[in-house]
């Protein structure tokens, strides 16, 4: 597959449910061979705007183009070029683990040889062999997962779409994906997810959209989003708000840093970390209430979706 | 048209290993009703028109065991594939229109209903209830009816939001439908305006077509039910599609 070209091009997308907008105006270019993620809250639009991608919600607003066809309503023939990992599993409980694989891949229009060759391959793959012949109903959530991504691997599809692949699995079972989503990629497949993981977000993507509210609020590459977004240190200050010495905020200010107010504590970032974490004490921060480390992509997130929400100080 | 193939397919895929408890479990009703009422009651009311009263009603149990395994999979089994499995979704990911989901499910719900219907036609045989050759024809015929009671079973379940909802259909419009269809009585003995609205009555067709060939009393006004049923089927077809649609689709 080409590098550099773009398989989807979303322009000023709309998507209005009677009265609530749920995106209001997003614009981004997924290109051939990429991990492009979508970083948000729920509700945030991510789910809304993959749903238009793969077929189940139409465009009110804006061009949709994928594989350089505009779309209103994504039909058959680019959906057989698709794969697509829900937010819910929605497998057949009264089919076995091969079968729900094999009917799938029937449904695709493969022949019945190769639909249950293609369904041996992808549960080796997904390291699933072994279970091949379980009842769906008895998986784990982590199976059940590896399941729904093995089948939605059956059409060797050139696009994966996965919304919010990996929440609700324990660690093992979350690194287990990552390594296969990873191997995808290696194999060309362009992939773009959802997700609410920060470290989600920086093992499997290239590019990110920061969503908030329907609105891509920032785009780059995790790297990118961090230098560019926050100052590069951050002191965690674990203390109530009440108990923050007076005219601290100033303090940081004047040393050209920035405060954010993050729950119940607050963080101040700078670009010298050490040169603020000298100074806490003169300003009546105790050190062992305190925490210096690299600015990340979180902060990215709470920097821009907190502002948001009114909670900063 | 291959596509519908492809999603009938998965609907077979999942009979094959339900069929046993599925037929088991609703081939006792229709024999309850055959013995009880064509036996038990039977042995009380003389014959009709020249035949006992099983094997009067026999084609009439024939033709509403059809209806309700049409009725029943295009109501429970729809719902719970499209609210509670998500299969309707995991299929609309795939290749797949919400039409074909559709006519998928009134291809299912058909070969269901001709299934049960040949098992219960097979008892009525065996218990000596059928009189011709002709009722070789009762299975293919009943895809009609089949098809007719799974669109409009689809249609409700379109747009219901709780599977407890289906009680009212089941109560209220296929109870009386099965009762007032001249499966148990001839509707001729009715008054005159139940005569007429019974010709709404999707089983009264289906009846009179099933008994028609059991005791080989056909003639050619038995047409008017065929073209009333392709009537009805052709109308309504588009509903559900439209329905779904709007459910599935944002």
């Amino acid at each position: 597959m080409s590098q550099d070209k773009a398989v989807i091009t979303a322009e000023n997308l709309y998507k209005t449910f009677e009265t609530f907008q749920a995106l209001k105006g997003i614009s981004f270019t997924v290109q051939a061979g990429e991990c492009y993620g979508f970083l948000g809250h729920n509700g945030a639009g991510k789910t809304t705007t993959m749903r238009m991608i793969y077929g189940m919600s139409t465009v009110s607003q804006g061009t949709l183009r994928i594989f350089d066809q505009s779309i209103s309503l994504t039909p058959p023939s680019i959906k057989s070029r698709l794969g697509v990992i829900p937010q819910e599993d929605n497998l057949d409980p009264d089919l076995s683990v091969r079968e729900n694989l094999e009917v799938y891949g029937r449904l695709y229009g493969l022949s019945r040889a190769s639909s249950q060759q293609k369904a041996l391959e992808l549960l080796q793959f997904m390291n699933l062999a072994e279970k091949a012949d379980d009842s769906v109903e008895h998986l784990s959530g982590g199976l059940k997962r590896r399941l729904v991504i093995a089948r939605a691997l059956i059409n060797r599809p050139e696009i994966v779409i996965l919304d919010e692949p990996t929440t609700g699995l324990d660690p093992q079972a979350r690194h287990l994906v990552w390594q296969k989503l990873r191997s995808l990629k290696a194999e060309g497949v362009t992939l773009l997810l959802t997700t609410h993981y920060m470290e989600e977000a920086v093992q499997l993507c290239d590019r990110l959209a920061i969503m908030h509210e329907g609105r891509i609020l920032e785009e780059g590459s995790p790297r990118e989003l961090i230098g560019r977004c926050v100052l590069p240190h951050v002191v965690e200050v674990h203390l109530p708000i009440s108990g923050m010495p007076d005219g601290l905020e100033s303090q940081v200010r004047a040393m050209g840093g920035e405060v954010v107010q993050v729950a119940e504590g607050l963080f101040l970032y700078a670009h010298d970390g050490q040169e603020i974490w000298d100074a806490l004490p003169r300003w009546g921060l105790p050190q062992h209430s305190c925490f210096l480390r690299p600015a990340n992509l979180e902060d990215v997130f709470l920097k821009l979706t907190g502002g948001h929400g009114g909670e900063n100080t | 048209m291959i596509v519908i193939g492809r999603v009938l397919y998965r609907h077979w895929a999942v009979f094959r290993k339900v069929w046993w408890t599925n037929m088991m479990f609703n081939f006792v009703e229709p024999f309850l009703y055959l013995s009880a009422l064509g036996y038990g009651l039977g042995a009380f009311v003389r014959p009709m028109g020249g035949v006992s009263y099983v094997d009067y009603i026999a084609p009439g149990i024939v033709a509403s065991s059809a209806m309700f395994a049409a009725t029943f999979e295009s109501t429970y089994g729809s719902f719970i594939r499209l609210h509670y499995q998500k299969t309707f979704h995991a299929m609309l990911a795939g290749p797949v229109t919400v039409r074909d989901i559709i006519v998928g499910e009134v291809l299912y719900a058909i070969l269901k209903s001709m299934l049960f219907g040949i098992v219960i036609l097979l008892v009525t045989v065996l218990f000596g209830n059928v009189h011709s050759w002709w009722a070789l024809l009762i299975p293919p015929f009943l895809a009609l009816p089949g098809a007719l009671f799974a669109l409009l079973a689809l249609c409700y379940t379109g747009l219901i939001k709780s599977i407890d909802h289906f009680n009212y259909y089941i109560t209220l419009f296929i109870t009386p439908i099965h009762l007032f269809s001249g499966a148990f009585f001839p509707v001729e003995a009715m008054p005159a305006w139940v005569n007429a609205l019974i010709w709404l009555n999707p089983l009264y067709h289906s009846v009179q077509i099933s008994r028609a060939l059991s005791l080989e009393t056909l003639h050619p006004g038995l047409w008017l039910h065929v073209v009333l049923m392709l009537a009805a089927i052709a109308i309504l077809l588009p509903l559900p599609v439209r329905l779904f649609k709007k459910r599935l689709i944002t």
